[in-house]
């Protein structure tokens, strides 16, 4: 019984913890000015939408909203494009050093991004990609693939071979034994990857500020942050800002919780 | 309906040799078995005859015709794999009718097809499940009815009863005995366990080390095996197998093996190529006798262990090294620790020399 309520205070706390920052912005962005700036501060809003307006309309959220869905989801796209095949290949395939391979994927995942910063964006300058939305994309596919062809490399080498085998022998050829078995089966995987880079690609901030100057390419996230002036922070409507730009996400990750959940186990867990 | 030929089939990765020059007639409508013990080779060849492998050098010929070129799907073969594979997303019809979307069967004869296999083998209340819902058993039919809807050339089967329990494996076993008899169909079934190839097969076919051993009908693989591994591979407990060398002295011929000599009836033994010759000499645990009913050979050996299976006792002696196990009746109070004659019927005993059964002449009993 005691140790239950430990675990239980234990749960709250660290739930608590992770949340409240969050929760701190929630309430933040229906404050009033005078709430906001009130010290001691006030903890309950006073209901203002004030800010939710300014962010909104005076702002262009709508724009940066805009363009983080076309940066995100042609990220998610064509990574999971990309990634599918290759962890394939890498799952079932008789590839000479393939465990070589797949460490060389995680290490370049691990690169801090600030070293290839300035590369990147010669590169870009060079193709044209500066202030393109395609050109945070293609930095974006590149840092995201090692982790979403690691992850349904894992899910399709969970899959028993026998089933393409079958599949074979049904009059299935590589394509159709790919779209008909193989992807229905590593559905969770694949949602589990596509969670993860939109995630990503959603948030990312830093090559998003490098590489779109122009308001009209900027994502949210950089977007958001040049609400800033050069004397005053607009706490309201950032906060107002954030949690519109949150909400997205949540969504979309609570629709397919079902499916996430069971993707980050299916490795641990034969089922 | 098919006959299945093969040529001189090889197949080797790297230098390691997994198949070495098979050449196989398998006739139409027969019950061949693949046997021998795991990693002999024998899924491989299967593997190769269904085209999910292809072969380093040699040829498949299905009814006459060359099918090295086809992919496994062109070649109407169905295969039923030991861990079922049935697709775990589709439901028990969507797996049957599978491969037969997949070859555009109209609709309609599709769920005739599916309704003759499930009547068949009793699973029509399970069409609509989940392989996941199903037992062990059940994944087993359904395997099975997704080869028998595709009325294929030839079925191959790999290990199909292996993850069975032992009961449900005996009983399985003799349907898919019935199913063949009634299907009249080509069937090439893979497995280790001897009882099921003396059981289900027309024809079995011994391999080991990636060679065939021997290819002869049950019986004939049972009381005349062609080599030593096919003789101690056969039958449980497996055949007593002594080695030893042949050597003539004057008009007897000795067999010495381990520490202990005995003679040998001249009668019995063909020319032999060098005075001393390595022989194998062989008799099964049933066939060694508590009384001399026919011209034998007599042993005396040291009874170790005795193991009761209800019908009768399994006997393990010693006779100097060499071992010796005697299937023999319950009877007249053998004992652990006594030493008992044992006869060896003249007509039951084996005689491999270079690894090659030589047969013996006919002895008047």
């Amino acid at each position: 019984m005691k140790r239950r309520m430990l675990l239980g205070l234990g749960i709250f706390l660290s739930v608590g913890l992770s949340l409240l920052p969050f929760l701190w912005f929630v309430l933040t962005s229906f404050k009033s000015q005078a709430d906001i700036e009130s010290i001691p501060p006030t903890w309950w809003p006073s209901g203002n939408l004030g800010f939710y307006r300014t962010a909104l309309f005076d702002h262009r959220l709508f724009d940066y909203a805009f363009n983080s869905l076309v940066v995100a989801g042609s990220t998610t796209i064509l990574a999971l494009l990309l990634a599918i095949p290759a962890a394939y290949a890498l799952a079932r395939l008789t590839v000479p050093g393939k465990r070589g391979v797949l460490a060389v994927l995680l290490c370049v995942s691990m690169f801090p991004q600030m070293a290839i910063a300035g590369p990147i964006w010669r590169l870009l300058d060079s193709m044209g990609g500066l202030n393109h939305r395609w050109g945070v994309v293609l930095p974006y596919v590149a840092l995201t693939l090692p982790l979403a062809i690691w992850i349904l490399a894992s899910f399709f080498k969970e899959l028993p071979p026998e089933l393409e085998d079958a599949a074979r022998i049904d009059g299935c050829g590589p394509w159709s034994t790919l779209f008909r078995i193989t992807l229905p089966l590593a559905t969770p995987g694949i949602f589990t990857a596509a969670i993860l880079i939109l995630i990503y690609a959603w948030n990312e901030f830093f090559f998003a500020l490098l590489i779109l100057t122009q308001p009209e390419q900027q994502t949210l996230p950089v977007g958001i942050a040049l609400f800033q002036g050069e004397f005053t922070m607009p706490w309201g409507e950032l906060a107002a800002a954030s949690v519109v730009a949150t909400l997205p996400l949540i969504v979309v990750v609570l629709l397919c919780q079902r499916w996430i959940v069971s993707g980050l186990s299916a490795g641990a867990v034969k089922g | 309906m098919a006959e299945l030929e093969l040529r001189a089939v090889s197949k080797s990765f790297r230098d390691q040799h997994v198949l070495r020059d098979i050449s196989l007639q398998i006739p139409d409508g027969s019950f061949t078995i693949l046997l021998g013990p795991s990693g002999c080779g024998k899924s491989t060849l299967l593997r190769i005859i269904a085209g999910l492998d292809s072969q380093t050098s040699g040829q498949v010929l299905i009814d006459g015709r060359p099918v090295d070129h086809l992919p496994p799907a062109e070649r109407d073969i169905a295969m039923v794999f030991q861990q079922y594979a049935l697709y775990p997303h589709l439901s028990v019809r969507e797996n049957l009718a599978f491969a037969l979307k997949m070859r555009r069967v109209p609709r309609d004869r599709i769920e005739t097809r599916i309704a003759e296999a499930a009547q068949l083998l009793d699973i029509q209340p399970l069409l609509d499940r989940k392989p996941k819902e199903l037992s062990g058993g059940q994944r087993q039919r359904v395997a099975m009815g997704r080869a028998i809807v595709r009325k294929p050339k030839l079925f191959l089967f790999d290990e199909p009863l292996s993850n069975l329990d032992a009961q449900l494996r005996t009983s399985t076993r003799i349907e898919l005995k019935k199913l063949q008899q009634r299907l009249r169909a080509t069937m090439i079934y893979v497995t280790h366990d001897q009882v099921e190839a003396m059981t289900l097969g027309d024809r079995i076919v011994v391999i080991e080390g990636g060679r065939i051993h021997q290819a002869d009908d049950p019986q004939q693989t049972y009381t005349a095996p062609a080599d030593p591994f096919v003789a101690s591979f056969i039958g449980t407990p497996p055949m007593n197998l002594w080695e030893g060398t042949l050597r003539t002295e004057g008009t007897k011929s000795l067999f010495e093996g381990g520490d202990m000599t005995f003679s040998l009836p001249a009668r019995l033994l063909p020319a032999l190529s060098s005075p001393a010759s390595p022989i194998t000499l062989g008799i099964r645990p049933e066939d060694i006798s508590l009384q001399e009913t026919s011209p034998s050979l007599r042993i005396e050996a040291q009874v170790e262990l005795i193991e009761d299976l209800g019908a009768d006792l399994l006997i393990h002696c010693r006779v100097g090294h060499l071992k010796l196990v005697a299937r023999a009746g319950r009877t007249n109070g053998i004992a652990t620790g006594v030493s008992v004659p044992f006869f060896f019927p003249l007509n039951s005993l084996h005689l491999f020399i270079d690894q090659r059964r030589t047969e013996l002449p006919d002895l008047p009993t």
